[in-house]
């Protein structure tokens, strides 16, 4: 299957992933008004920052993945190897926050919900983050 | 209107030309019939012939046939071929006249040898000092125009339809075992007898149809290898070309035809026609001799002492076909030009470009 | 101090309806123009830094962002040029020479522009590349025009010079490791090796890394012999000597000892943080016959089995210089012309020192045609060929092959903001900082120069067809193929051309 790898290697740390990703899940077509709502859109993706090499980190959709094992209302469920969301069953309890070891999973704190990277599956398109990055850090493989 | 030699003029034609390969002569009429069959593929700008064992009674000597602009133009020439050979015999070059060809310049022809002295001091071998005679004429005294210099062979052509030069002449009354014929369509009005067909130098000649493309990077590479194209014709190139390859280097004409038309590179490293060795001699060619690769559409009958090659360009973009019948092969730029005067050819066939057609005399 | 403010040159002009604020900009500019202020919630700029190097506008996911020039003007004066009072101010500031980057800017004719091109018409066929083969393979150095027959009767491949074999005639011309990233050498190498051409390393040595790309390696000793020894020598497929560049010639060169860190101090064979200054001339080299010296010195230490190249600039006595340089025992000479680019020059030698290549070009070829030699070596030319056209224009004024330098660097990203010499490229390609260098990814790198180099040999072929030649050996010095515009009777006549509406 097809994730979604970082090479920290080439990563600049430059955030723009965080900023398609964040653009691309809040429906809008366009990123200037995107965030010119109220609530600004949140990132399924984001920065890790050192001093020498960066990185970017978003869900690594694992093969025993604790948040779904953990999720108590079954919003998170398998989806052919992508894990995905159902914000509708979502109650906001944090469980999976707390189970996931790469700290992925995203609080929307204003809906009460999670968010999470779900590959952008959801928008039928090519990961934005892959699709924006300058630098090819960020690329949609096939590793196994 | 500049003349040629002043301008550069492309042109169409057709070729034409036969060789025994016994050696046994035919009368000069038989090519005239050949190329009239083609008159469509000239335009009355300009014909020309070349025939082989014509000058038994002379067949060691050169015989050079020279256009003169007039009178005071022939005794300048006159006395430079004195001073450099002993004449042996020199006269006008009988014609008749013809309602089909203009004004005419004086046509001379010397049967010379090289004078032995002069030989010696210049250290030349006989053949070069020859060619850097004819050369010299050509490049140094104006109005004269040697056009005409093997042994045993002579080129006619004036402006005109090459059946009308042909009669001019009086072709009839030569026999040769090997003849081209050339018919011109230049797009331009050249309105100078120099400019036609054949282009002789030494014993070679060539007739030529075609634009070639490569022009100016054949006549840059002979230019620095001591020739003069005054012409700035493609034919008076290849010419040159010819006479650097086979005569200077030693080259075989074979090998000269790889050079002129070499092979594609898609051909010499993957087509199962090659043997290693050949794979290598091919890319030696390529490799060393980039500038004398002739590109565009031509089909060119080269004579020489002893026999007749053809080639096509590469991409064959120019028509050429060739027959063999009792030990004579014809070829000519269109099949009716063959069966004109050999009725009963079994077929005709048509060579690759690229791949030329070599005849060389039975010794 | 008022005395000493310079403006900015340029506007940074920040469309705030649009802006999202997410500091890209601000992240990526080396040069520190954009920042954030929490107070306000903006993004604000310091345009005096800006180099207009495009980074930022590339970069701004809102396309946000324009550098526009700074309309704020001295007071007109066609003799005094902003551009030079501003130099005057810095040069009273700082009593130093001006530095500058890349090739000459100014406006000098550019002869490519005035060169037309042929095609057939009705007499002659003009040859689709898609149907029928194309040839732009070309082979550099020493032609043989011997001819020898075996007992077979078949034509003896004689001992002939070693040739450089390009499949089209374009090389990425000297840039040297230290002027240029660590990553931008990878990009070049690997691009070479994949199109068949050849790159070369300028006189910074070889990076250990890229010793596998040897084979489409031309390896250069300059004045300064930066990084030259048997292995480095050995390891290249021709060796090339530079003894000027267009972008200055007649003067050696200079990398700040900030840029020689522990990979480019290694490679150079200098001690870390020294200034690499390669001297004016070759200090073994003060005469023709002194080059000849070297050239034979550098083959016989490679056993005669690579290609020689001199390199000159071109000046004005060009054609002489090239005759002596083919003379020399040279395979290969190339010619850089006063347009080429540079990681560092003083300004004045950049802007008026050298002529233009398209000039030199021609008389060299004249030059060695009539001293009969031009078969004893391969001319390339560069600076400034900036398309396939200007590639085949070189090629019919009689250039086996083109060095391409700025053309490749745009392919990796350059903007031509002309500010190498600061090493703070924000496109990764002229610094040696880590952190800039990672942003050229090689990967991207060297597929946007197998591209661009692919794109130019279709076009050239393209033109080949419509010209009726079919293999780039029949336009090399094809002059007819030219005609001039707008060019007087000197330049047609230096150039060997005629101009346009003559007939052939």
């Amino acid at each position: 299957m097809k994730k979604v790898y970082v090479n920290e290697e080439w990563c600049l740390g430059c955030h723009l992933c965080e900023y398609y990703c964040a653009g691309m899940n809040s429906g809008e077509r366009d990123l200037v008004k995107a965030f010119s709502r109220e609530k600004k859109p949140l990132p399924r993706i984001r920065v890790e920052e050192g001093t020498d090499v960066n990185f970017a980190v978003q869900c690594r959709h694992c093969a025993v993945p604790y948040c779904v094992k953990g999720c108590i209302t079954g919003a998170l469920s398998v989806n052919d190897g992508v894990i995905v969301c159902d914000q509708t069953r979502c109650v906001g309890c944090l469980t999976c926050v707390l189970s996931c070891p790469y700290g992925c999973i995203v609080r929307d704190e204003e809906a009460h919900v999670i968010t999470k990277c779900d590959l952008c599956l959801s928008r039928n398109a090519t990961p934005a983050c892959v699709e924006g990055c300058p630098n090819k850090a960020i690329v949609l493989e096939d590793r196994e | 209107m500049l003349k040629e030699g002043q301008v550069r003029i492309p042109s169409g034609c057709a070729i034409s030309g036969f060789i025994n390969r016994n050696g046994e002569r035919r009368s000069g009429a038989d090519i005239v019939t050949s190329i009239s069959y083609m008159k469509e593929r000239s335009n009355g700008l300009g014909g020309g012939f070349a025939g082989y064992g014509i000058y038994p009674e002379y067949a060691d000597k050169y015989a050079f046939h020279v256009f003169y602009d007039d009178e005071a133009t022939r005794k300048v020439g006159d006395d430079f071929i004195s001073e450099h050979f002993e004449v042996v015999d020199c006269s006008t070059i009988p014609v008749r006249e013809h309602p089909g060809i203009g004004k005419a310049p004086l046509i001379w022809r010397y049967f010379v040898d090289c004078r032995t002295s002069k030989l010696k001091s210049n250290q030349l071998d006989e053949r070069e000092y020859v060619a850097q005679c004819v050369t010299s004429i050509n490049h140094n005294i104006d109005g004269a125009y040697v056009f005409s210099s093997g042994k045993n062979m002579g080129v006619f052509k004036a402006v005109g339809y090459p059946e009308d030069v042909g009669e001019y002449y009086k072709l009839e009354e030569y026999k040769g075992h090997c003849w081209t014929a050339h018919g011109r369509y230049p797009t331009n009005t050249p309105g100078w007898w120099g400019g036609a067909h054949p282009f002789a130098m030494l014993d070679y000649t060539i007739v030529h149809n075609g634009e070639i493309s490569s022009y100016a990077v054949n006549r840059n590479f002979v230019e620095m290898h001591g020739y003069h194209c005054d012409l700035l014709t493609d034919t008076e190139a290849i010419t040159y070309i010819f006479d650097y390859l086979n005569r200077k280097l030693g080259m075989k004409l074979e090998d000269a035809a790889k050079v002129i038309a070499s092979p594609f590179w898609s051909e010499i490293e993957s087509s199962a026609k090659y043997t290693e060795k050949e794979r290598g001699i091919l890319r030696y060619i390529r490799a060393n001799f980039p500038s004398l690769l002739v590109t565009g559409p031509f089909s060119i009958m080269l004579g020489f002492e002893g026999g007749f090659m053809a080639l096509n360009d590469r991409l064959k973009l120019r028509s050429m076909v060739y027959a063999e019948k009792d030990d004579t092969v014809y070829v000519a730029s269109e099949e009716c030009a063959i069966r004109a005067i050999c009725p009963d050819i079994d077929g005709v066939l048509s060579p690759r470009g690229g791949e030329p057609i070599i005849v060389r005399l039975n010794k | 101090m008022a005395i000493n403010y310079i403006p900015a040159n340029f506007d940074v002009v920040r469309d705030h309806t649009r802006c999202i604020k997410c500091r890209v900009c601000e992240r990526q500019c080396s040069n520190e123009v954009h920042y954030y202020d929490e107070e306000l919630d903006t993004m604000l700029c310091n345009e005096t830094d800006c180099v207009d190097c495009q980074r930022c506008v590339s970069l701004c996911p809102t396309k946000a962002l324009k550098i526009l020039p700074n309309e704020n003007r001295f007071r007109k004066n066609v003799n005094w040029r902003q551009q030079l009072m501003v130099e005057a101010y810095k040069q009273a500031e700082t009593g130093g020479i001006l530095l500058s980057a890349m090739g000459n800017p100014e406006e000098f004719p550019i002869y490519w522009d005035k060169l037309l091109l042929n095609a057939s018409q009705v007499t002659n066929p003009s040859i689709d590349p898609l149907r029928e083969p194309m040839e732009t393979r070309v082979f550099l150095g020493k032609k043989s025009n011997e001819v020898k027959y075996d007992s077979e009767g078949d034509l003896v491949l004689s001992n002939t010079a070693p040739h450089l074999e390009l499949s089209t005639p374009i090389m990425f011309s000297a840039m040297s490791y230290g002027s240029i990233s660590y990553n931008a050498h990878a990009s070049l190498a690997k691009a070479s090796k994949e199109l068949g051409i050849f790159y070369n390393t300028g006189e910074g040595g070889l990076h250990k890394d890229f010793y596998e790309y040897g084979p489409n390696t031309i390896v250069q000793v300059a004045s300064g012999r930066f990084g030259v020894h048997k292995d480095y020598l050995d390891t290249g497929a021709a060796i090339e000597i530079k003894i000027g560049q267009g972008a200055k010639p007649g003067i050696g060169g200079h990398l700040p000892g900030a840029k020689i860190l522990e990979d480019v101090s290694r490679t150079r064979m200098i001690p870390m943080g020294t200034d690499a200054i390669s001297p004016a001339p070759h200090h073994d080299i003060y005469s023709i016959e002194d080059l000849r010296q070297l050239v034979l010195s550098l083959k016989e230490a490679t056993e005669y089995k690579k290609p020689v190249i001199v390199k000159i600039a071109a000046v004005h006595n060009v054609a002489a210089i090239a005759s002596g340089v083919a003379r020399s025992g040279a395979d290969i000479i190339a010619i850089d012309g006063f347009r080429g680019g540079t990681g560092a020059a003083p300004t004045r030698i950049r802007d008026n020192v050298g002529i233009p290549i398209e000039l030199a070009l021609a008389q060299a070829d004249f030059r060695l045609r009539e001293e009969g030699i031009r078969d004893n070596v391969s001319l390339v030319v560069g600076g400034s060929i900036r398309c396939s056209t200007d590639a085949v224009k070189a090629v019919a004024l009689g250039a086996d092959a083109v060095y391409i330098g700025t053309a490749a660097l745009l392919a990796l990203g350059c903007h031509l903001c002309r500010d190498c010499q600061r090493g703070l490229c924000n496109w990764g390609i002229a610094t040696q900082k880590p952190e800039l260098v990672k942003r050229l990814n090689p990967e991207i790198g060297y597929k946007r120069l197998v591209n661009i180099v692919h794109a130019w040999d279709h076009e050239i072929k393209e033109l080949m067809g419509g010209m009726g030649i079919n293999s780039i050996e029949a336009l090399r010095g094809n002059r007819l193929m030219l005609r001039g515009v707008g060019l007087n009777e000197v330049e047609l006549e230096l150039l060997g051309v005629k101009h346009a509406g003559t007939a052939i």
